[in-house]
């Protein structure tokens, strides 16, 4: 509908000035006038709004046009005085004839009553009051005061209002009046006339007023009488509520709080230890479910964006149809679902939380219970992380005092001196800002008033205290990261603090564990440049120090090392691959960083059970140097480690009587670091102890990577050299016995070699043809952008072609002046010419005249 | 000029000395005083005479005041009846040939500036010498090269006692010029020959000047006018040996044989097989002649086995050359140690390119999956990342080897038939195997290398993966593509609460660690 009449009107706009300017042939234009604009092909859809001209007529009005407009202004363009037609409404068609000459005449009178002049006083204009000439009231002093009555304000006579009011007219009116009579009245009785009628009026009111008082008084009388007899109870009952209104029964002021009071819901059951236990173990489930997904390297096949359907009509051109992603609202309750969330959220944390001021709390909860809702709505949650907002709410319990300290499970008598200690110190310290700062805190005080001063900068700089308190716990974190590598990296190694610093690191980690990632990548990616340069430089690189080992070991610890791909744990991998196969072992040293290295290997992927080249690599060159050198074997040794060499013996034990007195105990860590100058039976000793753990590590392998396909082949250098250290019987017993358990172990493995066969490939579907849907946005070029672009190139287009407009207005314009000016000087050219002709013509006559003249004196 | 006074007024007289020999022939004997200063013990007093002598006997050269032909001995020549421009000649030359002498023996000298002074100028004498001959042309347009001179500079060079690699890399601004280089490769040639056959026990000094001198020595690869001359000529003949490139390759292949016939220490060794097929075997006359060198150092094992093998499949590819057992022995090379070896790339892009062919029997290429595999195991991340495409690609270039991922109705087997100690290929049963090995490693504990490995599930996608941007793969490199893929918008988060460092009883790390 709209439609067609605008198509309608269009088609009128278009015809209009063609009919105005055709004048007779408003409906019928001249033939001859019409041009034609041919279109080759029709087409669907396209509006054509040029396919008929009239190029004469528009000529025509376009000249017109500039007649009106440019050429006047032409003609006065050197003219500065304008003619300006002030008559009123002379140009305006709304006002009929009558109304204007009206109009105009208030005008003119108007002016003639304005005063001509501020100074000319003696102007004989008449001044008034109230209407009346001031000249007049000064004549007779007598005027009607119609202030005494009020009554009557509202109906004055018309005559009284009319002498009040009607001023010189009113006079005039009498004048005329009076012309009329038969004999004037003078003006003394005039007024005395309307005196006594106003009077006389007024009279007659009060009369009137008084009667209408009687009658009411009277009535009234009458009711109330009649009102007695009527209604005598309900009037008692008023009374009563009247007075009891002021002090409310006690009964009913309880049965009414009762009523308004909330009813008590009922809570959940108190829960039992089993029931608790059980909860405990479905959480841990659950998170363990997570994470065998995780290690499955599930994630990334469903994260892929894939059509969860394809339709048999499906083309495989990638064409997916957007998915819906608003949100949908669900009720549950009758409640919206995230607010429902949301306050289930806040009154848990209501529960547990009580010692911190109620403002503060609620807003830092309406923060947890946000980011938990978006938990909630992405499918995949990592559920550790939900653990990670418990915990974060259980480390505000006033009993976290106890989760703090590692575990709960430090002996009595070290709490008593740790609240010795918390006697000392102040209870509150500031967030450092730089590690110097917290170096500068934590220096020279003993490990417990160390990790009171780290837990309480914890407390103090809780995030839900102030605002920058996130930013700058998660900078604690790397300061602590750098204090640990700090503390493994001195001569002696204070590895019992790190041990404690650990569960604060933790803590911390699951607080805010994009940081911790973050700054954790940083450390690993400092060790990995430093190694690589040493790579570059020399060919190999040195086993990194202690404080690389033990940021690996806080890696295991704070990230789950069985995920397919982790942001941390990978690389961290990585790096101790690098380890195993670029360090060359040189020393004692070496050898037992390495084996802490393999340890760490293996307990990344205890759960995973992945296969790790590079250990097998390591521990069979550690078993190899650990064996006196014999020119058959080696062929199988790779890299880090030489068949021939300064270090190709470096576990032999060179005493025979050490093998008798070796007790097998676990390697101090902080050897790693800097290793005493051993005697020789201790170096012995150790050297034992590293070829122990390196059997017990070979024996975990074992027993791991039974059933990996390639078992065997894996394992065969190290059976042949482990059959070697047997045969030369120069270990003590109890490693004799380990290697021989081992062997025996290698050899029971029953290998079986399934061959291999692919997965059978899914057959690929045929192509079906339905057609691909392609939102269309307009016919032309402007296809295929944003809305801003196509706005924007709309609006350039618009642009070009109103200026290409206006410079063809404008040229027109020019030959149109050049044509207006040729012709004015054609025209002055003709005038002149006509004046000398004129000139000519009279002086000819003139010669003639003279000539003739002559002519006559000669004939005379 | 002021902070050196001596030597600015030493330098005032050395200037008036060459005025006054070259204004007159009377004050000749200045000449003695500036040769005297060569002899000085201040560097800087020994440039200026050097810069003077260049200057004096420059421009003697020029005005051919010296000798020409064959020189009599200055005693004869003094004490003969011929006249005294004759005389002054003869002995103006002689002081020459002093001068050039001790501008050789400079050439050793300890300051490099002086050197380098010293092998300019002499550089300067060889042009003005070719410019204006010392010797008479024996027919009409006879090339004349200062040869003798030329020599000595290149023995200055080629010397056993001191390392001239910095000189050496100075005179390759020379070896642009055609002459130069056709020159410098006979008279190397010749010096190496005297020095060997003089004594048995060459210094490695030596070796490694002549290296850094002969891999300096490139022909231009296209025929085309050799006319770069550093000696100006008046007009160039066609009959000049000097002229054709022919003859520059002749004396390239000379050069470079008899330098290889030697015995060369092991560095120099591996230096000059890396060198060899790009810049030796395309400029020889008759590469084929390198045939002995290369099988030989095939020989060897290890490092210069694999280095060789460049070398060698250029012969067998361009030059036709027949090699028995030549994938034997690439069979032979696979070890576990190519992991880890600097020239790791190198080997593996021949190796590609090797077993590239699809003319190859079945059973080797199946033996060399085999290996790689077996040996796959014993590798590091970045080598997995390319040498699990490598097999992959092998298995996709030859259909007959796929059984050995995709054997439906094969028997269970006790063992694997493979037999890893095996020489021959051939005979390994590789063929009867699976790459079982593959398997195993789909459960590498990196990602990427899993998922390389778990390619084997599927049926094999046609196009074949290049390997060669893997080649170069280190891991630093995946370690930092690690650091730099997207962190998931939640890191995964341990779960258990640590309670220590080795907080945790069942750890490895705690059973046989402590902290104290």
């Amino acid at each position: 509908m709209g439609k067609a009449k605008r198509t309608g009107a269009r088609r009128q706009v278009h015809k209009a000035p063609a009919g105005a300017s055709g004048g007779p042939a408003k409906t019928n234009p001249n033939p001859f006038e019409v041009k034609v604009n041919r279109q080759k092909f029709q087409i669907l859809g396209r509006k054509t709004r040029h396919d008929v001209g009239l190029p004469g007529v528009s000529r025509a009005r376009a000249i017109r046009k500039r007649t009106q407009t440019l050429l006047k202004e032409y003609k006065e363009r050197n003219k500065s005085n304008v003619f300006a037609d002030k008559r009123f409404g002379e140009y305006n068609s709304n006002i009929s004839p009558e109304e204007k000459m009206m109009k105009r005449f208030a005008l003119e009178q108007q002016r003639y009553h304005e005063k001509k002049n501020i100074y000319n006083l003696n102007e004989d204009e008449e001044l008034t009051h109230y209407g009346q000439s001031l000249a007049d009231i000064e004549k007779h002093n007598d005027i009607v005061d119609s202030d005494s009555d009020t009554e009557d304000r509202g109906a004055l006579s018309a005559e009284l209002t009319a002498s009040h009011f009607g001023g010189g007219v009113h006079k005039n009116s009498s004048q005329k009046e009076g012309e009329d009579g038969d004999k004037p009245k003078t003006r003394k009785e005039l007024i005395e006339e309307l005196i006594a009628k106003s009077k006389q009026e007024k009279r007659e009111r009060q009369a009137q007023r008084e009667d209408a008082l009687e009658l009411t008084e009277k009535l009234d009388q009458d009711w109330k009488e009649i009102q007695i007899l009527m209604s005598r109870k309900p009037k008692k009952s008023e009374d009563k509520e009247k007075k009891e209104k002021p002090q409310p029964d006690e009964y009913d002021m309880m049965v009414r709080e009762l009523g308004f009071e909330m009813k008590a819901q009922p809570s959940n059951r108190m829960k039992t230890e089993e029931e608790l236990a059980k909860e405990e173990q479905e959480r841990l489930k659950k998170l363990e479910a997570e994470r065998l997904r995780r290690m499955l390297g599930k994630d990334e096949h469903e994260n892929k964006k894939k059509p969860k359907h394809t339709s048999a009509d499906d083309l495989n051109d990638g064409f997916i149809l957007d998915k819906d992603d608003r949100r949908l609202l669900s009720y549950k309750d009758g409640k919206m679902n995230i607010e429902d969330v949301q306050e289930e959220q806040s009154k848990e944390a209501d529960g547990q939380e009580n010692d911190q001021k109620e403002g503060e709390d609620d807003s830092e909860e309406e923060d947890e219970s946000h980011e938990d809702s978006e938990e909630s709505e992405d499918p995949d949650s990592h559920s550790d992380l939900e653990s990670n907002i418990e915990s974060e709410e259980e480390n505000e319990t006033p009993k976290k005092e106890q989760r703090q300290t590692p575990g709960g499970k430090l002996p009595k008598d070290d709490q008593k001196a740790q609240k010795a200690v918390a006697a000392e110190l102040p209870y509150v310290f500031a967030a450092p800002e730089s590690f110097e700062e917290l170096k500068f805190l934590l220096s020279g005080r003993s490990m417990e008033e160390q990790l009171l001063v780290v837990e309480r900068i914890q407390k103090c700089n809780h995030p839900s205290l102030a605002v920058g308190n996130k930013a700058k716990l998660e900078k604690l974190f790397g300061f602590l990261l750098q204090y640990i590598g700090d503390l493994a990296t001195d001569s002696t190694p204070d590895l019992k603090t790190i041990d404690k610093l650990v569960v604060h690191l933790y803590s911390l980690c699951q607080m805010f564990p994009e940081s911790a990632s973050d700054s954790i990548r940083f450390v690993l990616r400092d060790a990995m440049h430093e190694m690589e340069e040493m790579i570059e430089t020399k060919g190999r690189a040195a086993f990194p120090g202690l404080d690389v080992l033990i940021y690996l070991k806080i890696t295991g610890l704070l990230f789950p090392t069985s995920d397919f791909w982790h942001p941390v744990v990978t690389p961290a991998l990585l790096c101790m691959s690098q380890m195993l196969t670029k360090c060359p072992v040189m020393s004692l040293q070496d050898v037992i960083k390495g084996l802490f290295v393999c340890c760490l290997f293996l307990e990344y992927v205890s759960l995973s059970r992945r296969f790790i080249p590079e250990l097998f690599n390591f521990l069979l060159g550690i078993l190899y140097i650990a064996t006196p050198n014999t020119k058959s074997q080696g062929s199988t040794l790779v890299h880090p480690f030489r068949a021939l060499g300064k270090n190709s013996e470096l576990l032999v034990v060179s005493d025979k009587a050490d093998v008798t007195t070796w007790q097998r105990g676990s390697l101090p860590l902080h050897w790693a670091n800097r290793l005493s100058t051993l005697t020789a039976t201790e170096a012995n000793h150790t050297r034992l102890s590293c070829v122990a753990s390196c059997l017990s590590l070979m024996k975990h392998c074992v027993l791991m990577y039974q059933a990996l396909p390639s078992f065997h082949a894996i394992f065969r250098p190290h059976q042949a050299l482990l059959s070697k250290h047997l045969a030369d019987c120069s270990l003590p017993q109890e490693l004799q016995e380990l290697a021989q358990s081992i062997l025996s172990a290698m050899e029971g493995q029953k290998q079986h070699c399934r061959p291999l066969v692919c997965e059978k490939s899914k057959p690929v579907p045929l192509k079906q043809f339905t057609p691909r849907l392609v939102k269309v946005l307009e016919f032309g070029r402007k296809q295929g952008s944003s809305k801003e672009e196509q706005e924007r190139k709309r609006l350039i287009h618009k642009h070009k072609r109103e200026f290409k407009g206006a410079v063809r207005e404008i040229r027109k314009d020019n030959q149109f002046l050049a044509r207006m000016q040729l012709s004015e000087i054609m025209e002055r050219d003709a005038e002149r010419k006509r004046k000398v002709k004129q000139l000519f013509n009279s002086l000819a006559t003139q010669e003639g005249e003279w000539k003739a003249l002559k002519r006559k004196k000669f004939k005379k | 000029m002021e902070r050196h006074p001596a030597s600015a007024s030493s330098r005032q007289e050395l200037g008036r000395l060459l005025e006054a020999v070259l204004t007159s022939r009377g004050q000749a004997n200045a000449v003695f005083d500036i040769l005297a200063v060569l002899q000085s013990e201040e560097p800087e007093e020994i440039e200026e005479g050097v810069r003077t002598c260049s200057r004096l006997f420059g421009t003697l050269l020029e005005r051919e005041e010296l000798f020409v032909g064959s020189l009599p001995s200055e005693d004869t020549a003094l004490a003969g009846s011929q006249g005294a421009t004759y005389k002054y000649k003869v002995w103006i030359r002689h002081r020459y040939h002093s001068c050039c002498n001790r501008l050789e023996e400079l050439l050793a000298h300890p300051t490099f500036q002086v050197k380098e002074l010293a092998l300019k100028t002499l550089m300067k004498f060889v042009q003005l010498e070719g410019a204006k001959p010392l010797e008479k042309p024996q027919w009409e347009s006879h090339y004349l090269f200062p040869r003798t001179l030329f020599r000595a500079v290149v023995g200055g060079l080629l010397t056993p006692e001191d390392d001239h690699s910095l000189l050496i890399s100075h005179f390759c601004e020379y070896l642009e010029y055609d002459d130069i280089r056709y020159h410098t490769m006979q008279v190397a040639t010749s010096i190496m020959a005297r020095a060997t056959s003089q004594q048995p026990e060459v210094s490695l000094t030596l070796w490694n000047n002549a290296f850094t001198l002969l891999s300096a020595v490139s022909l231009p690869l296209q025929e085309c006018e050799l006319t770069n001359f550093y000696v100006k000529h008046a007009q160039t003949s066609d009959k000049w040996k000097v002229v054709h490139l022919k003859e520059h390759k002749k004396a390239f292949q000379e050069m470079w044989l008899g330098f290889l016939k030697h015995k060369l220490p092991l560095s120099l060794y591996k230096k000059v097989l890396v060198a060899m097929h790009d810049s030796i075997l395309p400029h020889l006359a008759q590469p084929t002649l390198m045939i002995d060198f290369l099988t030989s150092a095939c020989d060897v094992g290890g490092a210069i086995s694999l280095l060789a093998l460049n070398g060698l499949f250029i012969l067998i590819h361009k030059h036709n050359l027949e090699y028995p057992d030549f994938y034997q022995k690439l069979y032979g090379l696979l070890d576990p140690s190519i992991f880890h070896v600097k020239y790791r790339a190198r080997f593996f892009h021949l190796a590609d390119l090797f077993l590239s062919s699809s003319h190859l029997p079945a059973y080797l290429v199946a033996a060399f999956a085999k290996r790689l595999a077996r040996l796959a195991l014993t590798a590091p991340p970045e080598a997995l990342l390319m040498v699990l495409p490598l097999i992959c690609n092998l298995l996709r270039r030859h259909p007959a080897c796929r059984v050995m991922v995709h054997r439906p109705q094969g028997p269970e087997l006790d063992a694997d038939p493979y037999d890893p100690t095996e020489k021959d290929p051939a005979r390994s049963r590789a063929l009867e195997s699976c790459l079982w090995e593959l398997q195993t490693l789909q459960q590498h504990y990196h990602p990427e290398v899993s998922k390389a490995a778990s390619v084997i599930n599927q049926v094999l996608s046609v196009p074949e993966v290049s390997i060669a941007p893997l080649l170069e793969l280190t891991a630093y490199e995946i370690f930092e593509q690690d650091l730099k893929k997207k962190m998931p918008e939640s890191v995964p988060l341990e779960f258990i609460p640590a309670k220590g460092l080795l907080g945790r009883q069942d750890d490895l790390c705690t059973q046989f660690f402590c902290l104290s």
